[in-house]
């Protein structure tokens, strides 16, 4: 991708998510309270975070890839039940994931 | 007991800041990885200003996926920061357009569990300007560490950073997931639902486009037990 491609994508990004910020505190609340729109903001967010959660862990691509990537996600998915903090998750994961490489590597 | 009240939603803010802005370093690093150069990345965090939206961005590009793609992602994560800005409106009552236009940069998932939480509602405006400027502050300077860090690091590092990009986004879906969050066994199905169709469309369509087509396509298969939700305690 271009970097002028990459600076569009970034700020037209930007500009729409400021534009989300704002309308939430413009418009009617009866508006955003409607079931459809409610149900639909309750559960984008879990559909779109582990279709990304599975995409970043296991594809390359388009291949399916088992690395040290989904030993970190198990390794956090056992310190997130363990109600460890987010930063110790992240290293947590990290290190589980540079462990596998210099392992196989 | 005013006093006391107010010293725990400031030592909240302050600390909600805090633990938040240390994540900024993943973001700049991993938001590196992607391809992003230092300002790219920087803009992001200044003016995107929401995070989940940022790492969904930047992960759908650094997967190989196209730019509407990555964009459709980022936009569909910054819906939710529609209806924060509802509930905000009463609590923060901005005056004039001025007033919103600044307000609304700052309206996050953060800054309204902070808000909402405090006790009265002047501290729930101290929490979210005290919160929202933490955060903000320590957000775009840790995603400059992380940016700069990010070409220092070698390949047994880079290894660790790919894994940490999948812990954020578990980290971020978990606490919909937990038997506390609202209709949690739906929360469950949509999850498990939008991983397995992701990961079944990799291989027959364009990079990035299968998050956006597994969230449609969940969306469309929980249409008509949309009455029938009491089935999800």
């Amino acid at each position: 991708m271009s970097d002028g491609m990459l600076w569009a994508v970034v700020l037209a990004g930007s500009l729409g998510c400021y534009l989300f910020k704002l309308a939430g505190l413009s418009v009617p609340a009866a508006w955003v309270e409607r079931p459809w729109v409610t149900r639909i903001v309750d559960f984008v967010p879990a559909a779109l975070l582990a279709a990304l959660v599975a995409v970043q862990a296991a594809t390359a691509g388009n291949q399916l890839v088992v690395d040290g990537r989904l030993a970190g996600l198990v390794v956090a998915a056992v310190a997130l039940a363990l109600r460890a903090p987010f930063i110790v998750v992240l290293v947590l994961a990290g290190a589980a994931g540079g462990a596998v490489h210099a392992l196989a590597g | 007991m005013p006093s006391s009240a107010r010293t725990a939603t400031l030592r909240d803010a302050l600390g909600l800041g805090v633990a938040v802005g240390l994540y900024g370093v993943a973001f700049g690093a991993a938001s590196a990885g992607a391809g992003l150069d230092l300002w790219q990345s920087v803009a992001l965090s200044a003016l995107m200003f929401t995070g989940a939206s940022q790492f969904a961005l930047i992960g759908v590009l650094g997967a190989g996926g196209g730019g509407f793609a990555a964009l459709g992602s980022a936009l569909l994560l910054g819906t939710r920061n529609a209806v924060y800005g509802v509930r905000l409106a009463p609590l923060l009552a901005p005056r004039g357009v001025l007033r919103r236009v600044g307000t609304a940069h700052w309206v996050i998932d953060e800054t309204t569990a902070l808000a909402v939480a405090a006790p009265d509602r002047a501290l729930g405006r101290l929490a979210f300007w005290v919160g929202g400027g933490t955060i903000y502050l320590l957000w775009n300077a840790t995603t400059v560490a992380g940016a700069l860090g990010a070409a220092a690091l070698g390949e047994t590092a880079q290894a660790a950073l790919d894994a940490v990009v999948p812990a954020a986004f578990l980290a971020l879906l978990w606490p919909r997931l937990r038997r506390s969050a609202a209709e949690p066994g739906v929360q469950r199905r949509v999850a498990f639902g939008g991983a397995v169709v992701a990961l079944a469309l990799t291989p027959v369509v364009p990079a990035g486009v299968q998050v956006v087509l597994a969230v449609v396509a969940v969306a469309v298969a929980g249409r008509p037990r949309r009455a029938a939700v009491g089935g999800a305690a």
